[in-house]
């Protein structure tokens, strides 16, 4: 099962290597991996999905919070929370293959960004699950790139990560 | 008051109460060299080679109980001292690291003498900083201070750019008295619940062992420990790194467990029903084959570091804490139970061990012409009366200076035991003697160890630390030679060590003593002559039987109660 794990982190130069390399370092999974400053230009919150049992998530939570850098965490996927990725896909859109993409993406409730007469680039947000569901639907053959920015979340509720 | 980087560096340290520093001068560092220079406080100890500098750091703070601070230049000094950093990391050894780096201003340029040591060390260290701003020099490295001897200690390293210690640019000076961060909080005080579910676990055990490691040690809980011991009357083994915790010629002392452990530690935490663990991590050398590890025992584990439980082995009490006050909260919680140790479960379980004892699982021919390595450890343990610093390098003579000098105090002991660095003994040993110059301070090495540093022969002989080299010398990567003996057919490939220097004369061209052991008879005269010596290095080269193993031995795989025993050595007639 994937995790969601949203970490408080110092923002200093080094601090992404050191999250980055004690995953490469004790042979963990990472799936996605985020991060962007907070509102308080000393933090940054990273958002890291990864898989393993227990037994790895537990240690993954201790050896993420040994790292000094790190000031908090949570594994989100634990409790209700809201997980989002942005995705942006160019497509083939020729002939007939133009309104049915057009179509499609107004399903998928995403935007139009940019057309040329045989492309579109499309914007989609939405959980991971929904994200593969569009690309699955346009198809392959249809797809020239994909951009995704990884999984983001945040708990609902008063509950939160934050210092 | 306004200082200049170089000057902001060396009064950090005089602040911190540094007694020595270990390094090696080089371009980056000049300016950092000039401001020690003119100062006397801080002593420098100039080593041959800044992998010496980190293990001559380490032997002090092992010793010592101290941080280590090592300073070395840029790029190939900082990488020299890798090593060093991993050894220190991996048996958690307080130390600071201070490198120089190439100016700011050429960083990423592929500059002379330029590497990303904080990139190189950050799988290896604690933490490490690279400072960029001359005004923040003296709250890094009082950072780097607190980081390494809080908490699980260990190394930090703080690389300083050229520029930022430029004697011609003062900043005023301020060193803070204290250090908090607010990502950082190690914990102190266990959970008072979980310590009282471990005191009722550990007093209905029937088949009770304790099972204990260097953080017992690093963590200052010996008494603590002892005083727990000896107040339940159960069997207590020591992990390598744990020697000397609880005093090893103690009744209830069953000896180091594991790959080299004893028959009886290792048959008792097979057969255990409870096994209290504390400042141990159950490193791969102590379980054996995870799947048959203490199979029938509950396992209560005290750590200070949360990510050490329930790594290896599914823990069934943890408390994370500092092992000193949570020993003596559980300490008062056994005195205040009403249980009390089961009295006949406990003679029956001591039987029982007592019965693996007598199988004597070091036992090895004391009657031989040849000069045996268990023999010389043997005899320098009497006549020191177990009282010496001992450091070691890592090998065969590891393993026999661990199973027959049977450390009493906490301390003593020093070696690699996590990273397994050989050359670490000899410098480590001019570390100890420099914290405490009065003792005797032994280094029991092997031919191929004492080679891999050999050039601090020289670093001894500058400061006149009179250290006692052992070499327990085979003429073979004595270790590798016995995996090759039992696991490829006696395949000894690239194991012997052809064109050994004459040791003798290596330590005299540097102005040392040395002395070539053949006979057995004069073993223990040659050790006396060492212990007279205390104004000189001697080095003793025993040329000790080059077929002798390390016995018994779990091999790799293997449970702890499927050991190879020595030769000659059979359990089913004990049993019988």
């Amino acid at each position: 099962m994937s995790h969601i794990i949203s970490i408080l982190i110092e923002n200093e130069s080094g601090a992404l290597a050191r999250v980055a390399g004690l995953f490469s370092a004790r042979g963990y999974n990472i799936e996605s991996l985020t991060v962007a400053p907070t509102q308080d230009p000393t933090l940054s919150r990273m958002t890291l999905v990864t898989t393993g049992n227990p037994e790895i998530i537990e240690q993954i939570t201790k050896q993420l919070n040994k790292l000094i850098d790190v000031v908090k965490l949570i594994d989100i996927s634990e409790s209700t929370h809201i997980e989002r990725e942005l995705m942006m896909v160019k497509a083939r859109a020729v002939n007939g293959g133009r309104e049915e993409i057009m179509r499609l993406t107004e399903i998928f409730r995403g935007n139009i960004l940019d057309v040329t007469p045989t492309t579109y680039i499309i914007e989609i947000t939405g959980e991971k699950s929904k994200l593969d569901a569009f690309l699955n639907t346009v198809g392959e053959d249809n797809i020239i790139e994909v951009v995704r920015s990884g999984t983001t979340g945040i708990l609902r509720g008063e509950r939160g990560l934050i210092v | 008051m306004e200082l200049s980087g170089g000057e902001i560096l060396v009064q950090c340290l005089i602040d911190e109460g540094v007694e020595y520093i270990f390094g090696y001068p080089g371009g980056a560092v000049l300016h950092i060299y000039d401001a020690l220079f003119k100062q006397d406080k801080v002593k420098h100890i100039l080593v041959r080679h800044e992998q010496g500098a980190t293990h001559a750091a380490d032997g002090y703070a092992r010793s010592s109980g101290k941080p280590g601070v090592v300073l070395v230049t840029s790029g190939p000094g900082a990488t020299n001292a890798v090593t060093g950093i991993a050894t220190a990391y991996m048996d958690s050894i307080p130390m600071v690291i201070l490198s120089g780096q190439v100016p700011m201003a050429v960083i990423g340029s592929d500059a002379f003498q330029e590497a990303d040591i904080s990139g190189i060390t950050r799988p290896c260290v604690k933490h490490n900083f690279l400072v960029k701003d001359v005004t923040k020099l003296a709250s890094t490295i009082k950072k780097a201070f607190y980081l390494a001897t809080t908490g699980r200690p260990g190394p930090v390293l703080v690389d300083i750019p050229k520029n930022l210690t430029d004697p011609r640019v003062k900043v005023p000076y301020e060193y803070p008295k204290t250090m908090t961060l607010r990502s950082y909080n190690p914990h102190v005080k266990g959970h008072r619940w979980q310590m009282k579910k471990a005191v009722d676990c550990l007093l209905e055990a029937k088949r009770p062992m304790i099972y204990t490691g260097g953080g017992i040690i690093l963590g200052e809980a010996s008494a603590e420990l002892t005083e727990l011991t000896r107040l339940l009357g159960y069997p207590i083994t020591n992990t390598l790194m744990g020697l000397g915790a609880y005093p090893g010629t103690d009744k209830q002392f069953v000896g180091m467990l594991g790959m080299h452990g004893t028959y009886e530690a290792n048959m008792a935490m097979h057969e255990c029903d409870v096994l209290f663990a504390a400042g141990a991590r159950f490193d791969d050398r102590i379980t054996g084959i995870i799947a048959e590890f203490c199979p029938h025992a509950k396992i209560i584990h005290i750590d200070i570091d949360p990510s050490s439980i329930s790594k290896n082995v599914r823990v069934d009490i943890p408390v994370v804490g500092e092992l000193k006050p949570v020993l003596t909260e559980m300490i008062e919680l056994v005195k205040s139970s009403d249980r009390k140790p089961d009295p006949v479960a406990l003679t029956n379980w001591w039987k029982q061990i007592d019965g693996w004892r007598s199988l004597d699982s070091l036992g090895f021919d004391r009657d031989a012409d040849v000069i045996k390595p268990q023999y010389v450890v043997e005899q320098l343990w009497e006549m020191t009366h177990g009282d010496a610093y001992i450091t070691s390098d890592v090998g065969q003579h590891q393993m026999f200076a661990a199973q027959f000098y049977k450390f009493d105090k906490p301390r003593r002991w020093i070696n690699s035991g996590g990273l397994g660095t050989m050359g670490f003994g000899m410098p480590a040993a001019i570390g100890t003697k420099l914290a405490f110059p009065d003792a005797d301070v032994y280094c029991i090495t092997g031919e191929a160890s004492i080679q891999m540093c050999i050039q601090e022969l020289a670093t001894a002989r500058q400061y006149r630390t009179a250290i006692k080299l052992v070499n327990l010398n085979n003429g073979y990567m004595g270790m590798v030679r016995q995996w090759q003996e039992f696991s490829y057919g006696s395949r000894y490939s690239q194991t012997y060590l052809e064109a050994l220097p004459d040791f003798v004369k290596l330590a005299e061209s540097y102005g040392h003593l040395g002395l070539r052991i053949d006979k057995k008879a004069d073993v223990r005269p040659a050790l006396e002559e060492a212990q007279r010596q205390k104004d000189r290095t001697i080095f003793l080269d025993f040329h000790i039987d080059p077929t002798e193993n390390v016995y018994p031995m779990i091999e790799a795989g293997k449970a702890h109660n499927d050991m190879r025993l020595a030769p000659g050595v059979n359990p089913d007639a004990e049993l019988a």
